[in-house]
């Protein structure tokens, strides 16, 4: 019974200034799925650096019992021997090797440094079918997508003898089926009796996999959950993780409709990169004032590739098609041009594509509008300093100071610099495209309180968002897209996650 | 003292406070000890008034370089043509002072006008075709070196009128003569009383920004610090204001140099366009997204650095008397160090003109030192390698410790 494959005990870790983990306890049984979860800057990450070898065994207090003996690891290949492998939120892998290659990267199959290919390509198809992947051994990692990149990271792990298997956010950038497969498998492994800690914002799917959760606040663990001796809401587990109850995920807000904003009308795009192939095909919407309106749809749905191309030809090629800002026709041919429309674009990615991490707060609030804080051409340093300030308070942005780099704000505080760039260029249209992606439950409230308020201001919001939950609490109308497409409108009464998914369902059957 | 206990952001220590400024500091202190150790190992012979103006005139067009260079290396591109600009320019300026005989004040403008073109020509492949500046301008040096041959059919062309010479070999005449009170030491009164009054007005200019940050609540450095700097720096500014003035005071070029670096400086750190290049070097896309013309601004950083090369090319034919085919030859790799060594990253967004001012000096320092001493060229290049590497090495160290 008492068969514990891992324990950390009395784990602190401290940085200069900040004391990350303070005296984490965790108990893992083998053969279990435990999940790990926690506000953003709760610890989880770095009680896996830990663990891993990442911060080695020194640069911290207390004790890792893995396999009954205390363990001190000084790098990661000293716990990989052992089989515990972590596979990052990022993934590892080259992009323009193969399959087969990515696997065995750094432990090929070779004798004197001579790789022996046909051994490789029968190992890497084993463990292909293990994961359930029918790619050939030779396809690329760019030529496949992001869900099947992650079960190449999995048969990567199974390759190296894997024993306790470490996910950090493995569903954050899947879609529905990929992230199903993908928590199938991990079911899939524990009958095998493999040993994993999942960590994930995905409450649901932590319910679905998890024989227990660990929940960890402020670098502390707060306490473990049996999900087999009590049923777990999510409710239960956000209380733990926020450390009060927290009533509605949604704030509450009154709608006031006003008239019709924006409006996009015979919208066709042509695919950035096949350039002969039709994309986007006759999009029609509107956004009206004081209005939230929902995309929902399937990655590679179109979503995202329908707000770039609008907002300044940012996305696509061949774009045909009208947009008109209070019935009037405008030209967003630009990025210049959509943010004087009245248009603003808060990405996906706000690390790649949002912010310049290596600049402060204050740079990155003003960079889109920095002729407002300049008298021709030359920055007034008092007037920047108060913007900045004043969005930082506005906007709640955690930080020592606006002086503080992005790149060290957490990924909410980090959406909040995001939204504060476009809120200074006072658009009428803010387009959120995933505005909650990777950022805790706490710092989502804010987010939405904030959509909220923008809302009850007049503005419209356009949000596109692949959690359906979301959606359905924060809109007030949804429409639906599929391969291209717009397949369905709904109105706050008839969208629910049924009629969503049906309108994905029956449009595919069409074509 | 009170109110600044109670102010809601606190002066940091002075440790923590060097710590976050290792850098500049350090770079600063550099060139410092770089020059007391040549100062010691020259016999004096460094800092005497001759060979300060030497240093001068002969680091001139590289700092001029790096002004433009840290631009584009900040973009996160590189130029590796302006050495071939520099001979291409100078050989134009040559053929249409001497061959055509047209003044000056039309030759300047003009060869200025065709850097910016060479630039834009340059530009125009890295901004709009996006190919990888190394290459554009790789291809840009040979091409540019080539067509100097042409230009010159394979022959130095000189000597200059006497007014363009002026432009390396001139001095800012003494309009102070009359109240000279030193007669017998100082023979440019003028420049030292410029630079009294430049000191002057720096520390006003200090003490005012620390009072309006006191202020607006912004972080000022430790007060120790800022008299201990404005101290060393003035104290350093007036010797050599001094020495200077015991010569012929001030030479053109460095007016020309001084004015630049304050201009590049503004524009870095005051300007939109500056704060637009940061951006862009730090996350091009991220910059594209927020409405930032990324094409453009690259554009106009080839354009900027084509017109510095073109005016270091002048200087530099001037100063030789005489336009080259083989002037410039292996500039590039001067002004590029100069940019790292000043601690620009060679991945973009990172970089600070008074940085590589400093490093284009120290390296001046050293081939000057190291040609007095009478070490040859060989001994000149391991050294220079040798300190750029040391340097780009602090910089990862200190990152990664930090």
């Amino acid at each position: 019974m008492d068969n514990i494959i891992l324990e950390m005990r009395g784990i602190t870790k401290t940085f200069p200034g900040v004391k990350a983990l303070d005296n984490v306890n965790l108990k893992v049984r083998e053969g279990e799925i435990h999940a790990l979860v926690g506000e953003n800057g709760a610890g989880k990450s770095t009680l896996m650096k830990v663990l891993s070898g990442v911060y080695p065994a020194g640069t911290y207090d207390g004790e890792i019992h893995y396999d009954r003996e205390v363990r001190h690891f000084s790098t990661i290949s000293d716990s990989e021997h052992l089989g515990i492998i972590i596979i990052h939120q990022e993934l590892a892998l080259v992009p323009l090797l193969s399959i087969a290659e990515n696997i065995f990267l750094g432990n090929e199959i070779a004798t004197n440094g001579v790789i022996d290919w046909p051994k490789t390509f029968s190992r890497t198809q084993e463990l292909l079918t293990k994961v359930g992947l029918k790619e050939p051994p030779t396809t690329r990692i760019t030529d496949i997508g992001v869900g099947k990149q992650q079960l190449v990271e999995i048969a990567k792990a199974l390759s190296k003898k894997v024993r306790l298997l470490i996910l950090d956010e493995p569903t954050a950038s899947l879609n529905e089926t990929d992230s199903d497969a993908l928590l199938k498998l991990l079911m899939e492994f524990r009958k095998q009796g493999m040993t994993s800690i999942i960590i994930s914002h995905k409450l649901n799917e932590i319910k679905t996999v998890a024989d227990k959760i660990t929940i960890l606040r402020d670098g502390g663990t707060v306490e473990t959950l049996d999900c087999h001796s009590e049923d777990i809401s999510e409710d239960r587990i956000i209380k733990g993780m926020v450390g009060r109850d927290m009533e509605d995920r949604y704030p509450p807000r009154e709608p006031k409709i006003g008239e019709t904003l924006l409006e996009v009308k015979n919208w066709n795009v042509f695919h950035q990169q096949h350039r002969d192939r039709q994309f986007l095909h006759n999009i029609n919407f509107n956004v009206r004032a004081g209005e939230v309106v929902g995309i929902a749809g399937l990655m590679g749905a179109g979503r995202t590739e329908t707000v770039m191309s609008i907002f300044g030809k940012s996305w696509g090629h061949k774009i045909t098609g009208e947009v008109f800002m209070h019935g009037k026709q405008v030209d967003v041919s630009t990025i210049p041009r959509a943010i004087d429309a009245g248009l603003a674009y808060v990405t996906e990615d706000r690390k790649q594509l949002g912010l310049v991490l290596n600049n402060n707060i204050m740079h990155n609030t003003t960079l889109s509008n920095l002729n407002a804080v300049a008298n021709n051409g030359v920055i007034d340093d008092h007037k920047e300093r108060k913007v900045a300030t004043d969005y930082r308070s506005k906007l709640r942005i955690r930080s020592h100071s606006i002086y503080q780099e992005a790149v060290n704000l957490s990924g909410g505080n980090q959406q909040k610099v995001v939204l504060s760039k476009w809120l200074f260029t006072s658009p009428e249209v803010l387009i959120l495209d995933e505005p909650t992606r990777g950022i805790d439950v706490g710092a989502k409230y804010e987010i939405y309180t904030i959509i909220n308020q923008l809302a009850a201001e007049g503005k419209g919001i356009l949000m596109i968002s692949s959690e359906m939950p979301e959606l359905l609490g924060t809109c007030d109308r949804i429409y639906v897209m599929n391969e291209g497409r717009i397949v369905a409108e709904l109105s706050k009464q008839e969208a629910s996650q049924e009629s969503i998914m049906r309108a994905i369902m029956r449009s595919g059957e069409k074509h | 003292m009170v109110a600044e206990t109670s102010a809601p952001k606190t002066t940091p220590s002075i440790g923590d406070y060097l710590r976050n400024n290792i850098r500049e500091y350090g770079l600063l202190v550099a060139l410092v000890v770089i020059m007391l150790f040549f100062q010691f190992l020259t016999a004096g012979v460094l800092f005497r008034p001759v060979n300060l103006t030497n240093l001068v005139l002969q680091n001139s067009f590289i700092v001029i370089m790096a002004l433009g260079m840290l631009l584009i290396i900040v973009a996160g591109h590189i130029d590796l043509s302006v050495g071939s600009i520099v001979a291409f320019t100078g050989g134009l300026s040559a053929i249409m002072l001497v061959k055509w005989g047209l003044h000056f004040s039309i030759v300047v403008p003009l060869c200025l006008i065709l850097g910016g073109l060479v630039g834009a020509a340059q530009g125009y492949w890295v901004a709009y075709r996006k190919i990888p500046a190394f290459i554009v301008t790789l291809a840009g040096m040979l091409v540019f070196r080539g067509l100097t041959y042409l230009v010159l059919q394979n022959r130095p062309i000189g000597p200059f009128p006497k007014d363009f010479q002026l432009l390396s070999t001139g001095f800012i005449p003494d309009f102070l003569y009359f109240i000279n009170p030193l007669p017998g030491v100082i023979t440019n009164f003028f420049a030292l009383v410029a630079v009294l009054v430049l000191v002057a007005l720096a520390i006003y200019n200090g003490v005012k920004d620390r009072r309006t940050n006191e202020l607006h609540g912004t972080e000022n450095e430790p007060f120790a610090f800022f008299v201990l700097q404005m101290g060393i720096i003035s104290a350093v500014a007036i010797f050599l204001g001094f020495q200077l003035s015991t010569y012929k005071g001030f030479p053109n070029v460095l007016v020309v140099m001084a004015l630049l670096i304050a201009l590049y400086t503004f524009v870095t750190t005051r300007s939109t366009i500056g704060r637009r290049i940061y951006a862009m070097g730090g996350n091009e896309k991220a910059a594209k997204l927020s409405g930032i013309n990324t094409e453009r601004l690259t554009f106009y950083t080839f354009v900027n650095m084509g017109v510095l090369a073109a005016l270091a090319g002048m200087i530099i034919a001037a100063r030789l008397n005489s336009a080259t085919p083989k002037a410039g030859v292996g500039f590039e790799l001067d002004v590029i160090a100069a940019c790292f060594i000043g601690g620009a990253s060679a991945s973009g967004g990172v970089g600070k003109i008074t940085g590589a001012v400093i490093g284009a000096f120290i390296m001046g320092v050293m081939n000057n030192g190291m040609s007095i001493m009478g070490l040859g060229i060989d001994y000149q290049q391991l050294v220079k390698g040798l300190v750029l590497l040391a340097a780009v090495f602090f910089d990862v160290y200190n990152k990664n410790k930090g």
